[in-house]
Formats: structure tokens, C-alpha cells, sequence
């Protein structure tokens, strides 16, 4: 199939690319910009007429909730929503039930993903048995399952001769570690940064002394092991500091932060709102403009959904007894075009942090850019057009956000991947 | 966003907070609690004030005084009062909060009284009602985690107007496990709300929450210096299990250090007067010498406490 992307403004950050030109498809692969290649004979032809033509989005972390806790959400639901979000590569943290501590588990979840046929999946692999800081996960393996990366999610190893095992371990094949700066005992028992709002509502506070205690041993560790590190989740300005000064002594590590911190303080809790019971806790104000900036320059590496649908049940109890996490995957775009238009951010360098920034992180060589003979994923969406964001909007099936009831610019018009239409948005008539 | 225990007219629909509510509210609670006191005094001491309506007092969490306090202030007002134990029915056998609030609504309650564990469990349970359409169901806070206890901030209030008459004028201490108390919060709230020009705070650093200091108070670590010429001293319980470990070493060492005795009182104005929400760990937070001294308006605190239940509940549900 042939399709051309007529008239869009294409912008492809990897290449500098941001200019009205049309896009040429085959075989699920880009084949040319600008002028077709010879004897290009379109079946379908896209009218991006005042669209942005992107790579797809990719998302360093999306729960899809299966196996374990399909009552959360199904591969299914969840890859409907990645489509209507213009996410076309997930990496998918271990935290399922049973955890992705087995190669067969891996398997079955890559081969269930690509019979949906939709997003391209890549598992994160535990890395010990069941999350539990014990004994370490077959990585070898489970890379040859299919695993990018080996993580904790947000389970920290309380034992540090473990995590430091294995991340030497990682370190025998270079694969890469992704960690959560979580210190366990620090952040026992509390569900709000240690600040003015959890003490005037008289919630347990988490210091941020558990994000930078946990990031300065990880830094440590990895500079002994040589192990590759990538923090997911920063939440602090402390924690970004460490960073920066690990990098400035020449270590090389890479770091994410998620929609939610990105755009929400802890003032945001407001009357025990538990939409906002996230982990890593929302830190303060100043901590939200740190963190804003050090994505804009580039310190933070990508910025990801943290997708983790949770029911209703989860969320209808009292703030300390609720389930933490939000549902993302269908604001990733949204959230990232808001944050370029509050801070000014040129649009590539926003979205180079969703698409090939991120793409660096998984290691996705043939997706996340606009190359010709990269993969054909492709997001086409009006930079424009406001959305409410409602419980019926999202067709995730965690319906749980803080961002429920606002508006957000970007809507989706169509997601390709590997060259075909995943995903059309029904537009009313003008 | 409003604050969620008002009506769109500003009135008092719920009482969950004293944190962000208006002076003139707080004011007028204590005026009305004020007639409240001498139905106490009278043979017949009842009003027929909420005569018909049923009252449940719905207590997740373990309390005695607490709870026979409201329900002696509501069967004063003639009001129907249902005691729920609820740590020991419904919720160990697996009902959440909100079923159990669904199943009361469905008994025609008129009102709840809450204690939870979990700080902002009657918040919650507002915003269920208000999302049912049940506005006519009133809330009130009997304690919930460490958040707030509204009714013992107001009768502590009404307790230093009694002896102290003018707030604007007063020095007054908190002292203890201000980390943990409902209580303190609720004090801090009313006091720095009716214009007392110094609320201090005195305790280790290890029982302050972080960033104290933003919620109006000056931080004394020592109590001597943190007592000196103060009108008003809020002793707060120390609860047993927080004595010995990570946040404090001994109760003996705790009471050495910020124990209240003569001596250290002797640093206080001559007239000022000593309060304490009770229980009282003898011998850990009080002496007993001090808790059973001529300062000492803890019972008073106890016999305000019911006058002034009585006035949030008229003013609620009337």
C-alpha cells in the first residue's frame, strides 16, 4: 500500500526537519519527503493540510495492565487508547501480575501485542525474580524474549549488594538498567512530598531525601559496575542536580519525567483530590519548574505518560488508601504540545522528547524519525483543535487523570504504523 | 476551588475544617455555643431543637470520649443519635466506606458524625453525598488521621475566649507531637484565623511537620524559652507508640525535656492557663502537679466541649 501525506507541515526532529512538504509511504516503510520517488503511485492520499505530520509518539512507560490486573485495563483498551494518542512504541515496565521475570511471560505478552497488531511493544524485564530485590532475572534471556531494558518499576531493591550484583551483571551484556530513585525505607508509609500541603492536610510525607538518598547510590553503583543507567521519574530539583553533576564528571546516564510531575504540584492535591496520589509523590512548585526546565534544555532526556490505569475502586477511598498512579497514554501529546506552548518551546524540540529522544533511551533504531526507510509509524494531529478531557474521551480503560475536566490542545487525526491507518479520528462536519 | 464545607452562600453546610474557614463563621459558632453552656445547669437539660432528626455517629476508629461528647450534645438538642462502631462491623468484613455511607443515606440520616483513620475520609464522603445529591446530609469531622479535629479546636477556642476574652492580645504555645495531632492543626488553624498575634510551636524536630512555619507559627525547640511570658499553653498527647523508637528515644527523656512541670510553667505569664485535650499521659507530656494545678482548665475544656457541639450541630442542621 502507498499512501501519501500531502501538504502537512512535517516536523522530524532527528533529521531538523519543520517544513509544509508531503510524505511518501510503501511497504510500511518512509520512502521519500518532498517529491515521490520515481513511479510512485499513491493508493490513498492524505490531505495534512494545516496538520502536523510526526513520528509516533513513544512512551517510556505504559502499563497495559495485562497479565494480572485485566480488570485495570486489557491490551486491548489500552492499545485503542496508544492509537488514539498517536503512540505507536510502549515500553511496558515489569510490574504485571505475575511479573515479566520469565521469558515465556514476555513472549506471550510481545505475541498477544502483535496479533492486536497496533503499537509496537517493548517489554522492560524485571530485573530480579518478581521484583522482590532477591535473586536476579534470567536477562539474557529475556533479551532474547524481547526485553530492552531491566527494571524495578517503582519496587526499589532495599538490599543494596543485590542491586549492585545486578547491575554488574547488566553490565556483562550492556544492557541497560532502568531504575526508580526510590529509597525504601525513606519513603515507607508516606503518600505526599514532605512539604506546606501534606502538613497543613496531615498526610504522611515522603522527603525528598527518598528520591536523592535512592539516585545517589544508583549513580555510584553504576559508575563502579559500568552498568548504562536510566532514571525513570525524576520528581525532585534536588534529584536533577545529582544528575547534572554526575553528568558533569563525565558519567553517562539519561533520565525521564512524566506528564504528571511535569504539569502538577503537590498544591494540586487541593481537597484530597486522590487523582493526584502518584508515585513518585507531586513535589513542590519550585521542584515542577525545575524539572520543566531541565526538560527544555535537554537534561531531561524524554517525557512519558507513566500510563497506569487504575478503576474506580481504586480511586473512591481516602487519599492514603487509594492506588496511586494516573491513566496517560491519550495526554502524552496533548500534555507535551501544552507544555511547549507555556514555556515556549519550539514544537520539534517538544516533541523530539516524546519521539526520537525517547526512542534513544529503548534503543529503537527504525522508528521515532522520518528517514526515509525508517518504519512508516506516523502521527498526523491538529496542533490547534481543544479537547475536553472527559471520562468518555479517553478510551483507556483506567478513566482515573487529574486532568479530567480541562482542556488541552492537539487532537489526533490519524496514526499509522508500519504504513497503515490504525487510527482515523471521526471529524464532525465543518 | 471552594472550599467544600460552605454553601454557594458562604453558609456552613458541613464542618470537616477550621483550616480556610472565615473568622466571622468561627465567631459565631463560639456566640452560639455560649446559651448552650447553661442547659447544663437546668433539671430538664434538654432543647427541643433537633427533635426528629437522626444523627449517626459513624466512628471508624476507636473513641469513647469523643463520641459520648457528641451524642450527649445531640440527645441535649433531642435529636435521634445511632452509635456505629463501624472498626469493628462493616469494614472488617470487606464494605468500603462509601457502601457503608449509601447504606446509612438509605436509613434517612440527617447526619453524620466521622472519625477515620485516614486523613480526609470526610471529605470524601461529602463529595459522595454532593455527587448523589444528598446536600441535605450534614457532615461533621470527630477526627480523621492527622488532619483535623474541628470541634476540639472550636471548644479549645471557646475555652480561651471564656478565660482570655481577646485573641488579638495573646501568646499561646502548642506544645508536644504537633506531627501526628489532628488536634494542633485544628488549633493553629482557629487561632492564627482569629488574629492571635503568636501561635508558638514547641517540640523536637522529629514530632514538627515539614515547613511548619508556613502555617503561621513561630518553632521553639526548647521549652523554656518557648513558654517564656505566654498566656495560653496547648499540652497535645503523645501517643504510647511514638515514645520509644525512631522519633523520640524515652518518655522519660521526653518528659525531661518538654514535659510540662511547675517550674517550667513558672516561665509563663502568672495568669496563663493550661489546657490539654485529654487523655493525659501523667508523668510524659503533664505533671501532675500542673494537670491538676489552679492554671489547669482541662475539665472546663471537657463541659465547653459539649456546649459547643451543641451550637455546630444546631447551626448545621436546625
Amino acid at each position: 500500500m502507498n499512501i501519501t501525506i500531502s501538504n502537512g507541515r512535517v516536523i522530524d526532529p532527528a533529521n531538523g526537519i519543520d517544513a509544509v512538504q508531503d510524505l511518501f509511504v510503501s511497504g510500511g516503510k518512509i520512502v521519500a519527503l518532498g517529491t515521490p520517488p520515481e513511479g510512485f503511485d499513491a493508493d490513498r492520499i492524505i490531505d495534512a493540510s494545516g496538520l502536523v505530520v510526526s513520528p509516533g509518539l513513544i512512551d517510556l512507560a505504559a502499563r497495559l495492565r495485562e497479565p494480572g490486573f485485566e480488570y485495570r485495563a486489557t491490551l486491548e483498551s489500552e492499545m485503542d487508547a496508544a492509537m488514539a494518542g498517536g503512540v505507536t512504541s510502549l515500553a511496558i515496565p515489569p510490574d504485571t501480575d505475575p511479573v515479566l521475570d520469565e521469558p515465556g511471560l514476555v513472549e506471550m505478552l510481545c505475541h498477544r501485542a502483535k496479533k492486536l497488531n497496533r503499537a509496537h511493544v517493548y517489554p522492560v524485564g524485571a530485573l530480579t525474580i518478581g521484583l522482590k530485590g532477591e535473586r536476579l532475572s534470567e536477562m539474557a534471556e529475556l533479551v532474547d524474549s524481547g526485553c530492552v531494558a531491566f527494571s524495578q518499576s517503582n519496587v526499589p531493591i532495599v538490599d543494596n549488594a543485590v542491586l549492585w550484583r545486578a547491575m554488574q551483571y547488566a553490565a556483562t551484556f550492556d544492557f541497560r538498567v532502568w531504575l526508580q530513585p526510590i529509597a525504601p525505607f525513606l519513603s515507607r508509609g508516606g503518600f505526599a512530598h514532605d512539604g506546606e500541603v501534606a502538613s497543613r492536610l496531615g498526610l504522611a510525607g515522603i522527603p525528598v531525601a527518598a528520591e536523592t538518598v535512592a539516585l545517589f547510590t544508583y549513580l555510584q553503583l553504576a559508575r563502579q559496575t559500568g552498568a548504562r543507567l536510566h532514571v525513570t521519574r525524576l520528581s525532585s530539583a534536588e534529584g536533577l542536580k545529582l544528575i547534572d553533576q554526575a553528568r558533569a564528571e563525565g558519567m553517562d546516564v539519561t533520565c525521564d519525567v512524566s506528564i504528571n510531575h511535569l504539569h502538577l504540584c503537590d498544591l494540586d492535591i487541593g481537597y484530597f483530590n486522590s487523582h493526584c496520589h502518584l508515585v513518585p509523590p507531586l513535589r513542590s512548585q519550585r521542584d515542577r519548574e525545575a524539572l520543566c526546565q531541565g526538560l527544555i534544555d535537554g537534561r531531561i532526556n524524554a517525557l512519558c505518560s507513566d500510563h497506569t490505569p487504575v478503576d474506580d475502586d481504586g480511586k473512591l477511598t481516602p487519599f492514603s488508601e487509594s492506588e496511586p498512579g494516573a491513566t496517560g497514554l491519550e495526554l502524552l501529546l496533548p500534555l507535551t504540545l501544552k507544555w511547549a506552548e507555556l514555556s515556549g518551546v519550539g514544537l520539534s524540540t517538544a516533541l523530539a522528547r516524546v519521539t526520537s529522544d525517547a526512542g534513544r533511551i529503548v534503543g529503537i533504531t527504525k522508528a521515532g524519525h522520518l528517514s526515509p526507510g525508517a518504519r512508516a509509524d506516523i502521527c498526523i494531529f491538529d496542533p490547534e483543535a481543544e479537547r475536553r478531557i472527559t471520562r468518555d474521551s479517553l478510551r483507556s480503560q483506567g478513566k482515573n487523570t487529574p486532568f479530567l475536566g480541562i482542556e488541552l490542545p492537539g487532537r489526533v487525526n490519524y496514526t499509522l504504523v508500519e504504513g497503515k491507518v490504525m487510527y482515523e479520528a471521526v471529524l464532525s462536519a465543518p | 476551588m471552594r472550599n467544600p464545607q460552605l454553601t454557594k452562600n458562604g453558609e456552613l453546610q458541613h464542618l470537616l475544617t477550621l483550616d480556610g474557614l472565615p473568622r466571622e463563621i468561627l465567631t459565631a459558632i463560639l456566640d452560639t455555643a455560649e446559651p448552650f453552656t447553661e442547659v447544663a445547669e437546668r433539671e430538664v437539660k434538654k432543647l427541643p431543637i433537633l427533635r426528629g432528626k437522626s444523627i449517626f455517629n459513624l466512628f471508624f476508629e476507636n473513641s469513647t470520649r469523643t463520641r459520648t461528647t457528641f451524642e450527649i450534645a445531640a440527645k441535649r438538642l433531642s435529636a435521634d443519635v445511632v452509635n456505629l462502631n463501624v472498626s469493628t462491623s462493616s469494614t472488617s468484613k470487606g464494605e468500603s466506606l462509601l457502601d457503608t455511607v449509601d447504606n446509612l443515606c438509605a436509613m434517612q440520616a440527617d447526619m453524620f458524625v466521622v472519625r477515620h483513620a485516614a486523613s480526609g475520609a470526610p471529605f470524601l464522603i461529602t463529595q459522595h453525598l454532593a455527587a448523589n445529591g444528598r446536600n441535605d446530609i450534614h457532615v461533621i469531622n470527630a477526627g480523621d488521621g492527622r488532619h483535623a479535629h474541628p470541634t476540639q479546636g472550636l471548644l479549645d477556642m471557646y475555652t480561651i475566649r471564656h478565660y482570655k476574652q481577646d485573641f488579638t492580645q495573646l501568646t499561646v504555645a502548642v506544645v508536644g507531637d504537633v506531627l501526628h495531632s489532628r488536634v494542633a492543626r485544628s488549633q493553629i488553624s482557629a487561632l492564627t484565623t482569629l488574629g492571635v498575634p503568636e501561635v508558638r510551636v514547641i517540640a523536637p524536630k522529629t514530632l514538627l511537620p515539614a515547613e511548619v512555619e508556613k502555617l503561621g507559627v513561630r518553632v521553639f525547640h526548647d521549652m523554656r524559652e518557648g513558654l517564656r511570658d505566654v498566656d495560653v499553653v496547648m499540652m497535645l498527647r503523645l501517643q504510647n507508640e511514638r515514645m520509644s523508637g525512631a522519633l523520640l528515644p524515652t518518655p522519660q527523656e521526653f518528659y525531661k525535656v518538654w514535659g510540662l512541670t511547675a517550674e517550667k510553667l513558672a516561665l509563663a505569664k502568672s495568669d496563663a492557663i493550661v489546657m490539654h485535650p485529654g487523655p493525659m499521659n501523667r508523668g510524659v507530656e503533664i505533671d501532675s502537679a500542673v494537670a491538676d494545678g489552679a492554671q489547669a482548665v482541662i475539665l472546663p475544656q471537657v463541659t465547653f466541649g459539649i456546649a459547643v457541639r451543641m451550637a455546630v450541630m444546631s447551626m448545621l442542621a436546625a
